[in-house]
């Protein structure tokens, strides 16, 4: 039977093994595979003004982007491609604050140029590599009735 | 009651009860808004409630954590805690970086990460907080007469916890990086370093409660908590897959993640394994049901529920949506919430001299939180899948999908109120014993459960 001494080296020795290996992938992933993926290079001015904006707002309390914040509004990884940038700067200088189909997003008084960068953060967020999400819908169009 | 120091855990669980009410309300005005009645937004717009659902969440988890340290240390080490003015200072400094935290997010004042909207000064003064909160707790197990495992186990889970917090205070300009680190916070506590303290914890209850040995039990817990590393540390991939990470976190996530549940069953087993030895003597029954429902309903939220949307190929629809809310309430509630129930649940008796063990309100509470909340995470059930169907796999609008599911957060809304009165039974309870007194001092718990062999 196991007994205490064995269960202890156990867990010292499993914990300290894949803490090493966790390190080891996480320093790849930073070093390589994100930076490729998100093109770093491309992280403009521009965009560190918009990511900025993005958190000082807190838009994640409302929204999800690369799937991750609340559920409350529109996930908005590809919104760019979606809508285009004139819906986005519709939407960002709402005079009311936006939203028609039936919810709220809080009224901002972006200047110009903070609009051209949640503009600019969007669009750099539209071009990132996250291994296939936003999956495309699977399912074919409903059956329209033949006349 | 052995020390009177150990009175301290008070402070920390009443706050605890005060902050989970707070959660409560601010979950209702979510719920509310979901169903389309957003009448706040003006001035608790939904981003302002949802960080401060969350966080309160976190604060009253650590609070009730910390209180349960301050209670069971000394009682471990078999001394009183080393400094109680300190303790002091250190729960009122906490209760008011808590509370400067939580008006800050209805002005604006955080930063959009999830789980982590406190701004960064006040990060600062949380790390000071916790500091003073582990000295206080390593002094005293260091002083200690006796060193036990089950009070390591619970300390290295807090010092960690502390650590873990420190990635998540740098800024980066990349999102990806961002989230990369803040997993390493929110990950890496819930489905590691919170799983050594929740075993440390279950591992003093049940020593106590089923009056098995120590040394039987201690074993046990280094298996489960060594099963916890083995896959919470590379389960972390399952955060990865669609967050800019490299695609072989597709793998070692999918793998190491699905391994996680093992964990939790280990925990289930444990726990009942003990109970079934041990000789179901000791009076207070509510302490055990919550200790038991704690190792059985977490298997279930975090375990089952999650390994429900954990393979990378589920994961890429239910990503992000309302199926993720469903896995977060239950497994909150089964692993962490429902622990700090029991740890008051086992504690006030013996703080206060006051035997409530086994009334009516006492198992009220207890079935009409734990029904509720399965009732509530059936309702995020419902709404989730819809979602997924709906935006995911058919392609409609996700304003148009949000609609559509509003009927579902009216059975959330009813679900939380069966939830709700359960809670606030339970805090009834809690008022009944009132405040913890010196006349309650003994130097061993009197029951017979601990005399087996
Ligand atoms: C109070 C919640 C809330 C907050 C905070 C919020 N939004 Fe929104 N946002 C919404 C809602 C709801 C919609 C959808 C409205 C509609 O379509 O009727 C929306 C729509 C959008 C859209 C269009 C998406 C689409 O697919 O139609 C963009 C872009 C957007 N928001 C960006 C932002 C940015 C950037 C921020 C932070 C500065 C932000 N939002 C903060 C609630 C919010
Ligand atoms: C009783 C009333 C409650 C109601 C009505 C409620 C409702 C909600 C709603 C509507 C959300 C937001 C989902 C979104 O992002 O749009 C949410 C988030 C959350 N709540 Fe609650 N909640 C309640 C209690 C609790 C309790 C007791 C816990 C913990 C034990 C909890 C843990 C969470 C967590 C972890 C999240 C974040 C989930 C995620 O983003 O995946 N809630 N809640
Ligand atoms: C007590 C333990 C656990 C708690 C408290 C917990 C809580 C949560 C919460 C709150 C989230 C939402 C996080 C966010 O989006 O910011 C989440 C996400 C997730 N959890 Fe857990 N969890 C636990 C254990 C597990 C286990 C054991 C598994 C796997 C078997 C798992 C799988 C997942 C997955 C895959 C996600 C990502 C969902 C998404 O893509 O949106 N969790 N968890
Ligand atoms: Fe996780």
């Amino acid at each position: 039977m196991l007994s205490k001494k064995q269960a202890k080296i156990f867990f010292l020795g499993g914990t300290i093994l894949f803490m090493l290996i966790f390190v080891g992938i996480s320093v790849h992933s930073l070093m390589v595979g994100i930076p490729e993926n998100t093109n770093a290079s491309e992280i403009t001015d521009q965009v560190r003004l918009g990511k900025q904006l993005w958190d000082h707002n807190n838009c994640m309390g409302c929204h999800t982007i690369m799937g991750e914040g609340a559920y409350y509004a529109p996930e908005l990884t590809r919104v760019y491609s979606r809508r285009g940038e004139t819906y986005i700067q519709a939407v960002l200088t709402a005079p009311e604050g936006w939203g028609f189909r039936g919810r709220k997003m809080v009224k901002y008084n972006f200047t110009e140029n903070e609009v051209a960068g949640l503009v600019a953060f969007l669009k750099w967020m539209d071009k990132t590599n996250l291994n296939g999400f936003p999956a495309p819908p699977s399912m074919p169009p409903p059956l329209q009735p033949v006349n | 009651m052995k020390f009177t120091s150990q009175k301290i855990a008070y402070h920390f669980f009443a706050l605890a009860m005060l902050l989970l009410v707070l959660q409560i309300i601010y979950g209702f005005i979510m719920g509310f808004a979901h169903m389309g009645f957003d009448v706040l937004h003006d001035y608790i717009p939904f981003n302002a409630a949802s960080a401060t659902h969350k966080n309160l969440l976190v604060v009253w988890i650590l609070s009730g954590f910390m209180g349960a340290a301050y209670f069971i240390i000394p009682d471990e080490s078999d001394r009183e805690l080393w400094s109680v003015p300190l303790a002091k200072l250190q729960f009122w400094s906490f209760a008011i970086v808590g509370v400067i935290a939580v008006a800050g997010f209805h002005v604006g004042w955080w930063e959009g990460r999830k789980f982590l909207e406190i701004p960064r000064p006040l990060d600062y003064l949380v790390a000071g907080n916790v500091i003073l909160f582990l000295v206080i707790i390593l002094m005293t197990l260091l002083k200690g007469k006796q060193q036990t495992t089950t009070s390591w186990v619970l300390t290295m889970g807090l010092v960690f916890a502390a650590l873990l917090y420190l990635p998540g205070m740098i800024y980066f300009d990349n999102l990806s990086v961002d989230s990369f680190f803040r997993w390493w916070v929110v990950h890496l506590w819930v489905e590691g370093v919170w799983e050594l303290i929740m075993g440390g914890i279950l591992a003093y209850l049940l020593i106590k409660l089923t009056g098995v040995d120590r040394e039987v039990i201690e074993k046990w817990l280094y298996v489960v908590v060594g099963l916890t590393f083995l896959s919470g540390i590379l389960g972390t991939g399952h955060h990865y897959y669609y967050t800019g990470g490299p695609s072989y976190w597709l793998m070692i996530g999918g793998i190491f993640s699905a391994l996680e549940p093992l964990a939790f069953l280990a925990m289930t087993v444990f726990a009942v394994q003990m109970y079934r030895k041990g000789n179901k003597k000791h009076p207070n029954k509510l302490a055990l049901y919550w200790t038991m429902s704690t190792a059985i309903v977490s298997f279930l939220g975090a375990g089952l529920l999650g390994l429900a949307h954990t393979l990378p190929g589920v994961n890429l629809y239910t990503h992000g949506t309302l199926v993720t809310a469903m896995h977060g309430h239950l497994a909150f509630w089964g692993a962490y919430a429902s622990l700090v129930l029991a740890i008051i649940s086992y504690s006030m008796p013996l703080m206060t001299g006051r035997n409530i063990f086994d009334n009516r309100i006492g198992h009220l509470a207890f079935w009409c939180a734990n029904i509720g909340m399965i009732a509530m995470t059936a309702a995020f059930a419902a709404a989730g899948v819809a979602q997924v169907y709906l935006e995911r796999i058919a392609g409609y609008d996700f304003m148009t999908v949000a609609n559509e599911v509003k009927p579902h957060f009216f059975v959330l809304i009813l679900a939380a109120t069966l939830f709700t009165t359960g809670i606030v039974l339970f805090i009834i309870n809690f008022t009944k014993f009132g405040k913890p007194t010196d006349e309650a001092l003994q130097s061993e718990e009197q029951f017979e459960a601990l005399k087996t062999a």
